[in-house]
Parts: C-alpha cells; structure tokens; sequence
C-alpha cells in the first residue's frame, strides 16, 4: 500500500443507538483504483461509507483526507473531493433528468455565483458519459431502474471529485444493468483517474472490478488486498461462512466463486 | 457531441426558466388586481381611479374612511397572511418532501392558536403580547414534535403521526377554551377560529410585515439548500448541505411567518397546504416555489375573501370559503400520491 | 422451532392472567361506576350513595341526585364499550394498529350528516339523529379507507392516518360553513360537538342498546376469523376465510357502534386506541380475548374520564371528548414513537 494514499482512516468506531456496528477499523483508500467492500448482510459495510463520509459522526477514530479529519473540513469544500451516492435516494416528483443532474453542482456554487459555463460542462459531460444525455428532458419518475442509477451516478459525477464513494449502486438492477453501471464505474476510472470506493453484494462482479477488496466481518475489517489475495475457498468460508470453489473467470481471469451447498457434492 | 449536449441542457433549462417566469408574472398580475378588487368592492363600488387617488393622499369626502380604515387593512392581512401562510407551507412540504406534512396536519397551527385564544379569552392581553406568544408556541410545538418523533430512527411518517396525535391534544385544548370562554366571546372567537379578515386594523400588521421583510429574504436564500433537502438527507449531506443548520433556519423563519399571520387572522383552513402544490404544479416541479408559493396563497386567501364576502346572502369568514374550495383539492391530492406511492 | 416453542410459553402464561385480568377489570368497572355516580358537582355520601341505590330510601335530595346520575353512568359504560369493540375491530379489519374512529374521521362524518340535518332537515331527536350519523360514519369509513388503501402496499398505518386527518379536516371545514350563519344551530352542535354523555337518559340508552347488542355479537362470532386475517389476507383465505364477507361484516359491526354512540353522545376520540392496546398489553393478540376485555376497558377509560371531567371542571363541567383527548392522543404519540420505521 502507498503511504501517499489520500484518504487514511484510523481507528474508525461507530454504532447506531449503543449497538456497535464498527470495531477499530484501520484502512488505506489506494488512490486512483476501483476499490470494493464486501460481506455478509448487516455486516456493517453500508455504515462504513457512511462514517467514512459526513453522513454518520463514528463514535471513535477519525477518517483523514490529505491528512485532515474530514469533519474538520468545511462541507462544501469535502463536497468538492468526495462524493457519495447514498443507497436508495430519493427522487423529488416530476423533475427532470437535466435538473436533477445539475444538483450535483451544489457545492460548485454558491448565492452569488449561481450558474456557469463550467457548471453546464460537467453536466453534458456526466451525461455523456451515462449515456443518458437523450434522457435530459424527460421526467425521473417515468425513467427504468437501471436509467434512474444512471441518473443518480451522472449527478454524483457532476459534483467533479476526486473520490467517489457508492453505497450498491446495482443493487435492484437487472443483471444487464449491473454490467452496464459497473462497466460505466471503470471507464469513469480510467479516464479520469477517479479513485472509487464501492460497497458491491455480488462476490463475484467484485472480484471482476475490484482493484482492490476489502471485506468485513461483524463490523471488523478481516481482510484486505488484490482479488486474488481476498478471494480464496478459506476466506470465503471466513467471511460468509459459505463452503466453496474458487475457479478462473473465463473472461476476466479474476477468480470465481462456485457454492457448494449440501446437495451437489460429489 | 458535447456542444449539442451543452445546448439541450441550456434548451431544458431555458424552457423551465420561461415557464417559471410567465406563471409568475401572471400570479403578480392577479394577485394585483384581487388587491384592487378588495378596495373597490364593498357597500358602495368604488372606480379604480377614484381608489387610486386615496391612496395616493388625495381627500374624497366619504371614500377615505371606508378604504383606509376598512378596505385596506382587510385587503393587506389577506395578502400578507396569504403570502405567509403560502411561503411557511410550501417550506414545510418542501423540507419533509411530502405535501402532507404542513403546518397544518403537525399541529404547529394549532400551537399558535391555542397560545392566541388564551391570550384573547382568559387573559387578554395585549395584541403584542398575542403575537410574542403564537410565535412562541408555534417554536414550541416544532421542537416537542421534533423530538418526539426522533425515537426509533426518525422518519417522516413518524413526524406526521407525532404531530397528528399533538394536534389532537391541541384541538381539545382549543375546544375546552371554547366552553370556558365567556358566552359573548364566542362568536368572535368562532369566527377568528375559522380564519377571517374581519376588523383588523393596520397597525397589527405591523409585526407580520416586519417578519416577511426579514424572513422571506432568509428563506429565499436558503431555497437553494432546499432544494438540495430535497434529494433527501444522504445526498444532500454529501453535497455539502449542512442539513442541521438548514433545517433551523427553515424551520424558525417559517414558523414566526406563519405564528404572527396565524395571530391576526387566525388559521386559515388548507393556504398553508394548498399553495405550494399548486405553485409546484403550475411552475413545473422541482423548481424553487418560494415566491410562487407566497402569490397562490395570496391568491386563494384574496379570491377567497372576495367570494365570502359578496357570493352568497351570508357572509362567510375567510377560512370557511378556503376550506370548502380545498377539499376537492386536498383529496385528489392525497388519491395523486397514494396512486404513485409516494406516501 | 425454538421460537415457537417460546411463543406457546408466552401464550400459556398470558392465558393464565386471563382470570386475573378479568377480575381486575370487573373490578374496575364496579368501583368506575360506584364513583360515577357519587362525584359531579355535588358529592355524595357512601351512605347516601347506597340509599339511593336501594328502591325504599328514595326520598332524600341526595338519593335522587343519585338516581339521576343513573342513566348517564349506564349510558357512559354503553358508549365506552362500543368505543373500545369499534376501535379492535377497525384495527383489525385494516390490520393497523392506529386504525381508531376518531383518526380515521368517522367521527367527523357522522358530525357532518348531523350538522346536515340539524340544519337542513330541522331534525332535533337522538333517535333521528342515530341514522343519519350511521350514514355518516359508514360513509367516511369506506371513503377514507378507500383512499388510504391506494398505491402500493396497501392501507398504511401512515397513509391511513394522513387520509383521516385531511378527510376530517375537509369535512370540518364544511360543517363550520353549516353551522357559522345559524346560531341556533350553532349553539345546539357546540355542545354536541365535544362529545359529552351528560345528555345520557334511558331514552337514549334503549335507542343505543339494539346497536350496541348486534355490533357485540357481531364482533364475538367474527373474533376467530379476525385472528386469521391478521397473519394476511392470503394466509387467512387459506385457512378457509372467506376474506371479504369478514371484513365487511366487521367493519359494519365497527361502523355502527362508533356511528351509534357518536350520534348519541357526539365524537369522543382515542377510547378505541386506548383501550385495544391496554389490552393487547396485558394479554396479547388474541382478539377472542382482545374484544370483550376492550368493551370493559372502554368502559371504564369512558366512565372514569366523565368524572374527572366533571372533578376538574367543577363547578361546571369538562366534557369527556376533552378529557380522552388528553389521555388518547399521547396514547397514539407514543405508539407512533415506539413503531419501526418499516411498518410506518
């Protein structure tokens, strides 16, 4: 791992209500890769972005951005660097696909200086690359699933930062669209460099994307590294509790999960 | 590619642009002239110019009073009541992104309208005083209702069944000021109940007219922010909306609007509800209806006025027209909502 | 299986305080009334309280003061029990543990009808005034469940509660255009509109009681099948419920008990809400148990509230929908509090 890695977080502890959900976690975000957290349900994976984020206050540690604890730094500013798409957000009634886009410019703008050419820019831009820039007139409410995501990510992306975390942005999709958004995640990381931090449900999509893998167990951080490092039949087992096989993707090379259950050994 | 993208976007904006600007113009323009059918119309009808000239300064012998004394002040509450309760509402809507939870269904009306009762009927107070303590309960009622509803998790639906179960409380207060109130009260008490512009005279506008001035700036401001509220809590957090500090804002400069409106009117039935979605759903939704909001309330308090005063052989206080004309509306709202699963 | 296992415990041990409970609330009922008839704006005497009580002492001013606050105990207990059958059988028709007349707005409908015909139809007697609340009541029941049960997912306690709230609040508005330019009628609803058994006689209760004898039986022969339905319409109609003849015939029996006693006495709120979950309480789900232990813990909340109403506003009186109120409405703040956002 890069010591010069941005986002470091230290100790990180969180709970809802007195019921812990985080245990000392100590992780460094790679820069500039597509990485993924995965595990079991409830597992506290969704809680992690959020307290790596403004959206939860962690009970104890500190998540540093640049070095800086990133509740010390002004919202707008964070906004400017880290973005997140929450899981399920909400969609206002009968706004349209330009202006719902457009929102992602918040932190961009303020009373004075409302609407510019850069902000008009990164909207087209995020569109185009979400492929929905034909969408720009037309109502949310009337858009599919896998349109609405892409919607949520184009706004996310308008919002130009360095960092972007997302909380399942497949989950409820299709299996076409889940291809389609993740296959979207990666251009968006290799052209311009964006560091993503993704909490994914599928294992083995993960390990197809994935850079790099977090995976946590009972709110503690068990393992961490490379598909191949994080995706073995022990780990698994560790992880999940889940008995299984792990093969070569044919298409990718990353490594593929094969449950067992009880009925089909041989 | 990028450049026709660039356009459509700059097109779909200008088209929402276009259409905000010509309903509100056109609102400006009937909110204008319900004003100056409020001063010209009464025992005797007045010419538009002859209005004009007393108000101007000029002195015509039996004109003056009637405007000045009665047809104005009566004119101003309705539209500045109107504007507040418009504004306060659609604030509320807007924030909880539910057109249910007003200030009406939480109860923070009735908050203001117990605390103005007892004022009126058991200790008689002053018409400050009046005002001091509506905004007071109305500030009051938010924050038990706030907190109350925080338990196990907070949600909206929490909130609307937290402030429905203190509306009730409220409501029997009301109902018990009623009964102990001395029989000749009554009827004056009914009627300011039920929302009516009858005598009020223009110095207790003063404290409202001061509370938009500064308010409604304030909110204005802060719609913005709102509309980030909007994408719901996560998203807005994540763009750098300091929801908390939002929320207080929205919240105070609404509530003292709608508190110090509620005190010189009373709580007229359904503005509060009805303008912002009718400002929502004349401009476009999801544009920022701060001012829309305001004008449909004075609108529908105005027009409505106008109706009780001279559309039947009895005369109907304010709130009871507003009532009856949003019935329709609040029910094909609900059925709208409840179809597209919104609740 | 363990679960299971753990449940029967939990229903072996409520079902043993089923006996306690019972005395308890006979109990209860008992002194309620014992208190009801000795407290109002002139207190009675233990002693004067049994003479007026016994057919021969009937002669002191205090005995007859007694006997006069007969009819309204008997009528409060009348009107308490139908509140608290009406309020479980609604919750359980709509599966939704909020479902209570006065949030639904069934009391407003029956409030408007008879605005309607106090004005209208120059009708003056409760027993013309029963129909038209039943109407009343029938009415807003199926409107506002109708429109709560829209969309997704059904009938929400949320959507409602939202459809009650606004449904009444429309219905207000029309009754106050009613009664603004006719005081006489004014006046006449004032009263009728906070919901006061002051007005109980034995008039009013042999005009209630036939409502009040078919709404009980009703409820208790629909008991076993309501159980059924609450583990959800599917279940239930696999368990050989014919689902919707149930629900109609409960909400009916729900419809006129509330309508019956709201005509009567004029809308008092929260004792269904009150009193079903009082009960759910103490002995669980089962509505076997659930409706005849509501029946008497509306009657007593009914009863016990009518006398401190008429304790703290001496030397007048605090009528009772006003007291409920205070008591009920923190009842269904605290529900709402408690509830997992999910089943909002």
């Amino acid at each position: 791992m890069n010591t010069k890695d941005r986002l470091h977080v230290e100790g990180l502890e969180a709970a809802y209500e007195n019921k812990t959900i985080l245990k000392d976690i100590q992780l460094k975000v790679p820069d500039g890769r597509i990485n993924v957290i995965i595990g079991a349900n409830a597992c506290g994976k969704s809680t992690l972005l959020k307290a790596m984020s403004r959206l939860l206050k962690p009970v104890g540690g500190v998540t540093t951005l640049d070095g800086k604890a990133i509740h010390t730094i002004p919202p707008k500013k964070l906004a400017r660097t880290l973005g997140l798409l929450p899981q399920s957000p909400i969609v206002p009634e009968g706004i349209t696909v330009a202006d719902l886009v457009g929102r992602g410019r918040f932190p961009h703008q303020s009373f004075m200086r409302s609407r510019t050419k850069e902000d008009d820019h990164a909207v087209a831009e995020a569109m185009e690359m979400m492929n929905i820039a034909d969408l720009a007139e037309r109502n949310i409410d009337e858009l599919s699933g896998g349109q609405r995501q892409r919607v949520w990510i184009a706004m996310a992306l308008t919002q130009e930062t360095d960092i972007l975390f997302l909380d399942e942005p497949t989950t409820f999709l299709d299996i076409t669209y889940q291809v389609e958004i993740l296959d979207m995640l990666t251009d968006l990381n290799r052209k311009q460099g964006t560091t993503i931090l993704m909490v994914l449900h599928d294992i083995n999509l993960s390990a197809r994307y994935a850079d790099y893998m977090f995976a946590l167990k009972q709110g503690e951080l068990v393992t961490q590294g490379t598909p191949q490092d994080v995706i073995t039949s022990e780990q698994i087992k560790n992880i999940f509790d889940l008995d299984c096989e792990v093969i070569e993707d044919p298409v990718s090379k990353s490594p593929l999960i094969i449950p067992k259950g009880r009925h089909h050994i041989r | 590619m990028m450049n026709s993208t660039i356009g459509r976007i700059r097109n779909e904006r200008r088209k929402r642009f276009t259409r905000r600007a010509a309903v509100t113009s056109a609102l400006f323009l009937l909110v204008l002239m319900l004003c100056t059918a409020m001063l010209m119309l009464g025992n005797t009808i007045y010419p538009v110019q002859d209005v004009v000239r007393v108000l101007l300064g000029e002195e015509i012998a039996g004109m003056m009073f009637a405007i000045e004394t009665i047809r104005l002040p009566r004119m101003l509450a309705g539209l500045l009541a109107g504007i507040a309760f418009g504004i306060a509402g659609n604030t509320f809507q807007t924030m909880l992104r539910n057109p249910l939870a007003n200030p009406d269904i939480l109860g923070i009306t009735a908050g203001s309208t117990v605390a103005a009762l007892v004022c009126i009927l058991l200790l008689q107070t002053s018409r400050a005083t009046v005002s001091v303590s509506a905004i007071i309960a109305g500030l009051v009622t938010v924050v038990v209702i706030y907190f109350l509803s925080r338990g196990n998790g907070f949600s909206i639906g929490r909130l609307v069944l937290v402030g429905i179960g203190i509306q009730a409380i409220l409501s029997a207060t009301i109902l018990y000021l009623l009964m102990i109130g001395a029989q000749e009260d009554l009827p004056n008490a009914m009627r300011w109940m039920s929302g009516s512009l009858n005598g009020v005279q223009l110095h207790q506008l003063v404290p409202l007219a001061i509370s938009m001035i500064v308010c409604i700036p304030l909110l204005v401001f802060t719609g913005r922010h709102l509309l980030m509220l909007e994408l719901g809590e996560s998203a807005a957090l994540s763009l750098g909306v300091q929801t908390d500090r939002t929320r207080i804002v929205l919240i105070v400069a609404s509530v003292i609007m709608l508190a110090l409106a509620t005190a010189v009117t009373g709580p007229i039935a359904f503005v509060a509800f009805l303008s912002g979605p009718i400002a929502k759903r004349l401009m476009g939704e999801g544009s920022p209806s701060i001012i829309g909001s305001g004008l449909v309330g004075a609108t529908l308090v105005l027009g409505a006025d106008l109706l009780g005063q001279f559309a039947f052989d009895v005369r109907y206080p304010v709130g009871v027209i507003t009532g009856m004309m949003g019935a329709p509306f609040l029910l094909y709202l609900l059925i709208r909502m409840n179809r597209r699963g919104n609740l | 299986m363990l679960s299971t296992t753990w449940r029967n415990k939990e229903g072996k041990q409520r079902r043993s305080k089923v006996p306690v409970v019972l005395v308890c609330a006979l109990g209860l009922v008992v002194v309620s009334t014992l208190l009801s008839l000795a407290f109002g704006s002139r207190a009675v005497t233990w002693e004067e309280l049994m003479s007026g009580l016994s057919l021969s002492g009937a002669d002191s001013y205090a005995a007859s003061v007694v006997q006069e606050r007969i009819p309204r105990t008997v009528f409060s207990l009348c009107c308490g029990a139908a509140l608290g059958i009406s309020g479980a059988l609604m919750q359980a028709v709509t599966r939704n543990p909020l479902a209570d007349p006065s949030i639904l707005g069934v009391n407003t409908g029956a409030a408007l009808f008879v605005v309607f015909g106090m004005a209208f139809l120059g009708i003056n007697s409760q027993s013309q005034y029963i129909w038209l609340a039943l109407v009343g009541a029938t009415l807003t029941a199926l409107f506002v469940y109708g429109i709560g049960s829209l969309g997704r997912a059904g009938a929400t306690p949320l959507k409602l509660v939202l459809a009650g709230a606004a449904t009444s609040a429309a219905l207000s508005s029309i009754v106050s255009a009613i009664i603004l330019p006719r005081t006489n009628v004014m006046d006449q609803f004032r009263f009728w509109q906070v919901g006061s058994v002051g007005s109980g006689s034995w008039q009013s209760i042999m005009i209630f009681l036939p409502f009040l004898v078919v709404g009980i039986v009703i409820a208790i022969m629909a008991a076993s099948s309501l159980n059924a339905l609450a583990l959800g319409d599917e279940v239930a109609s696999g368990q050989g419920v014919r689902i919707g003849v149930l629900r109609l015939i409960a909400a009916f029996a729900g419809v006129i008990l509330c309508g019956a006693a709201t005509a009567l006495a004029g809308p008092i709120g929260f004792i269904g809400l009150l009193s079903t979950h009082l009960v759910r309480l103490l002995l669980g789900p089962d509505l076997r148990l659930i409706i005849p232990f509501s029946a008497m813990t509306g009657a007593i909340i009914l009863t016990v509230s009518d006398v401190s109403g008429r304790l703290l506003g001496s030397p007048g009186e605090l009528e009772v929908g006003v007291v409920t109120a205070f008591v009920g409405a923190p009842i269904l703040i605290m529900l709402a509090v408690r509830m997992k956002v999910r089943s909002l």
